[in-house]
């Protein structure tokens, strides 16, 4: 990775201008011309090494019901209870970890009532208990993934 | 601290709002007036897609702007779900330490369910192997000192969904990720 891109990704997780000509603003504080910082952004995004470029939302500040929940699942029916989860549209992220409770995954409904309903219907597809662990309160993250050095 | 972050009530949003998130929620135009590019797009004025933008990550609708690294693929292989059991009465201020650490990508307070999970503070530590994960989560327990009774890591070893941002209209859904 060259320098612009290490400062593309240090610099850029955040406060890209809202303005006429946002590129220009961030190529003048960085030092870049500003078709040299838009492809730039084009190459890390193309390298996969960005997954994408523009305003990240908030889920629940969108009126959404969101939670993270957790499964024990078996080892010998692990992919088979996979795949039922999975097959919720509502379940966004799914990750296996490693414990006990092996299966954690993000659920995002309309409402809490449906959120509820899923939590449910996931616990009888797979005849296993689902612990939520809904967000209670978020810390404010005051700095940034750095590209590390290697 | 951002107010927002901890507040119930929801802002309003109208069908514009509704339009200019499902128009930006996959990304901006890579071009040199990328808003000027979505409100040709909605047939708004470009000023009127600046000033929605902006008061949406005012009322925190929209967390930042800018890009959304890949961890994995920056080097960041080794993904720790660290989870702490902290006292009720020190998790607040044990969470906004964590917070203003760098290695950590989010950092909430969750419910417990005792008696087999106690943790009540979730913070994720992305490191480029399993030993720098653990370095990190050292330094978070250095930082805690007595408050902490437990902890643990999970690390993740495999990804069995990722879909991306998914926000739809009419009012049956609104979902993102």
């Amino acid at each position: 990775m060259n320098k612009l891109e290490r400062d593309l990704i240090n610099n850029l997780q955040g406060g890209f201008p809202i303005c006429t000509h946002p590129f220009q603003v961030l190529a003048d504080r960085l030092g870049y011309h500003e078709e040299t910082i838009i492809d730039g952004v084009k190459k890390l995004i193309s390298d996969g090494y960005v997954s994408r470029f523009g305003p990240l939302y908030n889920t629940e500040r969108l009126g959404g019901a969101v939670t993270l929940a957790a499964i024990a699942v078996p080892l010998d029916r692990f992919d088979e209870v996979a795949e039922q989860v999975n097959a919720f549209d509502e379940v966004a992220h799914n990750y296996a970890r490693e414990d006990a409770l092996n299966m954690w995954f993000v659920i995002l409904a309309e409402d809490e009532k449906n959120l509820q309903h899923v939590i449910t219907r996931i616990e009888n597809a797979t005849g296993l208990r689902v612990l939520s662990f809904p967000k209670e309160r978020e810390y404010f993250l005051e700095l940034h993934l750095e590209v590390p050095d290697q | 601290m951002i107010s927002f972050l901890n507040q119930p009530e929801l802002p309003e949003l109208d069908e514009i709002d509704h339009a200019l998130i499902r128009a930006t929620q996959t990304g901006l135009p890579l071009t040199p007036s990328p808003y000027g590019d979505i409100a040709l797009g909605l047939g708004l004025g470009p000023d009127e897609v600046e000033q929605r933008l902006q008061r949406l990550l005012d009322v925190g609708v929209i967390r930042r702007i800018g890009i959304i690294p890949n961890h994995y693929r920056l080097g960041y292989r080794a993904n720790g779900m660290s989870v702490w059991d902290i006292n009720d009465e020190a998790v607040d201020a044990m969470g906004e330490k964590i917070g203003k650490l760098n290695f950590v990508s989010h950092c909430y307070r969750r419910p417990r369910h005792l008696p087999d999970w106690p943790f009540n503070l979730f913070a994720m530590v992305h490191g480029t192997s399993r030993e720098t994960v653990e370095a990190k989560v050292q330094d978070i327990r250095d930082l805690l000192g007595e408050s902490v009774r437990n902890h643990r890591i999970l690390y993740s070893n495999r990804i069995l969904k990722k879909t991306g941002l998914r926000w739809r209209k009419s009012g049956e859904k609104k979902c993102c990720g």
